[in-house]
């Protein structure tokens, strides 16, 4: 039984004053909630930079390291994570680009097809030192790449591969009925209707994956930790078959081994700043190509 | 009227979605250059006949189509039909304007680069043909490059027109292209269909009981599936033979 007080008194204030206050407590801790992404994300950046702003310069970035890295730059590091991530994605991106224009336009709904998405799902759920693991296992030891940029490559771009298949195929997806029927009625075939019609129209989607994919293959440690990463190279390497250094690495190495871990301190910080300028650089570009493409889109 | 021959004849012919019969059993000629009309009420068929004239319906898979559609005499649901070709003759406007998120201009050259015209002076001149003959080009002729998405909803429509005659079409069906449309967009869309049925059969659906009366010469009723009753447009719209095209044209149900 509820208690139903039908006085004019208790509708007009008590029970509105309840309600304001329980509405008001909700409504701040949502707000505390929602600003506290923004908060971690300032706090991390402040302490990175506090610890890590002396050590960057010109030098920083354009040197390699001297002196058992307790003084130079970090450019053969830089370069290490431009190298694996751009020819990372230059695997993976063909191939997912295909199998998401499979996958949106040619497969037929059913047994085969579930278990193909059902793949791509688990494949994305799979920790990315398991990646790193059967890099080793098959590109390194049975290909016998070694520890090697291409091999390194190829483990991210298995690791990114579900990541550029679903960006990409929602992209297609995306793309109105209306746009193929037109297309069709013209004249066209199925794979012309694709590559002149879809394929243009899901672009800058497309791109957009495929840059913030590469902002998350740059970040990754494990995948390259037993494929791809050098301790110390000289130089940017001079074939696919050699080994390179890499930004998050070098950080887990210079934080974790070796004898200078205290004396290295700024210099993993400096190189953290690199590695998340870089990172956050291409996720704001993926951002400001997804925001130009809604503008533009009138469909 | 000087007597026109058949371009299309429909022998018995139904199709079916799955189960579900939506044409059932048609015998109708399509005079050549003439306009026709396709009026009905709601879900009666219209589009699903209309589509299967330059065979969109292959795109759904549940379709299924029997008996005879002789384009030319030629029956274009035989398995060695070139659909591609076919869909070239038999062009096709839509309900909602849907020209490509591209310029005008490469909306218009779509056809014809797809059938392989690549010369710049040669396109040049197909798409401006085409824009005068949609009465598009006064229009657009200084903003060729600009979105074909930036132009007004009966801008847009005359575009997909353009880019329909484009490739040169012996026919054009067109799906209610005026539904969208303001009353003066429409009027002036009615007035170019006139023109253009001078050189191009036009098969139009449409709910607008005016509009089928005003522009068509020969009007087919459909309900539910079926045709009921084909004839001159005068005829139909003055002298039904069938209750329920008296019915429907009368505003009595639909
Ligand atoms: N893809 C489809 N799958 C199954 N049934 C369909 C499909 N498309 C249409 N139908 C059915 O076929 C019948 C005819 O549809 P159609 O679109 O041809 O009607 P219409 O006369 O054009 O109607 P409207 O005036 O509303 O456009 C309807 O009952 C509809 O529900
Ligand atoms: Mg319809």
């Amino acid at each position: 039984m509820y208690n139903i007080d039908t006085t004019k008194e208790s509708f007009k204030k008590v029970h509105k004053k309840k309600r304001n206050i329980r509405q008001g407590f909700f409504l701040s801790l949502i707000r505390m909630l929602g600003f506290s992404g923004a908060i971690t994300l300032f706090v991390i950046l402040l302490f990175v930079f506090y610890n890590g702003f002396q050590v960057l310069s010109w030098e920083f970035i354009t040197q390699p390291p001297l002196e058992a890295m307790t003084r130079g730059g970090i450019f053969p590091v830089i370069m290490g994570t431009i190298l694996l991530t751009s020819l990372c994605m230059l695997i993976v991106i063909p191939i997912g680009v295909v199998t998401a224009i499979f996958l949106a336009e040619y497969s037929k709904p059913g047994y085969m097809l579930k278990s193909v998405m059902m793949s791509i799902y688990t494949l994305a759920g799979v920790p990315s030192v398991v990646f790193g693991l059967f890099g080793l296992g098959v590109f390194v030891v049975m290909l016998n790449f070694g520890m090697s940029l291409l091999a390194g490559s190829i483990t991210l771009a298995i690791m990114i591969l579900p990541y550029i298949i679903s960006t990409s195929e929602e992209a297609l997806k995306a793309v109105p009925y209306s746009f193929r029927e037109a297309s069709l009625a013209c004249g066209a075939t199925k794979w012309q209707t694709i590559r002149k019609v879809v394929l243009p129209t899901a672009m800058p989607g497309i791109l957009t994956g495929a840059i913030l994919g590469t902002a998350k293959v740059s970040g990754e440690t494990a995948p390259i930790m037993f494929t791809a990463a050098a301790f110390f190279t000289s130089g940017i390497p001079r074939s696919l078959f050699e080994p390179v250094m890499a930004l998050p690495y070098h950080i887990y190495v210079l934080a974790t081994a070796g004898t200078h871990i205290e004396e290295t301190r700024p210099i993993q910080y400096g190189t953290a700043i690199v590695l998340i300028t870089l990172v956050l650089g291409m996720n704001l570009l993926g951002i400001i190509i997804r925001l130009k493409q809604r503008k533009k889109r009138a469909w | 009227m000087v007597e026109s021959k058949n371009i299309f004849e429909i022998k018995n012919f139904s199709i079916w979605y799955g189960n579900f019969q939506a044409v059932k059993d048609i015998n109708l000629s399509i005079k050549s250059n003439r306009i026709t009309a396709i009026i009905g009420p709601s879900g009666c068929g219209k589009s699903t006949l209309l589509r299967a004239l330059n065979r969109m319906n292959d795109l759904i898979i549940s379709s299924r189509a029997t008996g005879q559609m002789l384009f030319h005499d030629v029956d274009i649901y035989d398995k060695d039909t070139d659909v591609i070709e076919l869909r070239r003759r038999v062009g096709m406007v839509f309900q909602k304007p849907n020209p490509f998120p591209s310029s005008v201009y490469e909306n218009v050259a779509y056809g014809p680069k797809l059938r392989g015209i690549k010369k710049k002076s040669i396109l040049d001149g197909i798409v401006e043909q085409a824009l005068i003959k949609a009465d598009l080009w006064k229009e657009v002729k200084d903003k060729l490059n600009d979105s074909g998405l930036s132009l007004s909803g009966g801008q847009m429509q005359r575009l997909c027109i353009a880019r329909s005659l484009a490739q040169e079409p012996e026919v054009i069906l067109f799906d209610e292209p005026t539904s969208a449309l303001d009353p003066i967009s429409t009027a002036h869309i009615e007035n170019l269909l006139q023109e253009l049925q001078k050189t191009v059969t036009i098969v139009i659906v449409t709910h607008n009981m005016q509009q089928a009366a005003r522009i068509s010469h020969y009007t087919a009723f459909m309900y539910i599936g079926e045709l009921i009753e084909f004839g001159d447009t005068n005829t139909i719209f003055v002298n039904p033979v069938n209750k329920l095209t008296e019915e429907y044209i009368t505003g009595r149900f639909g």
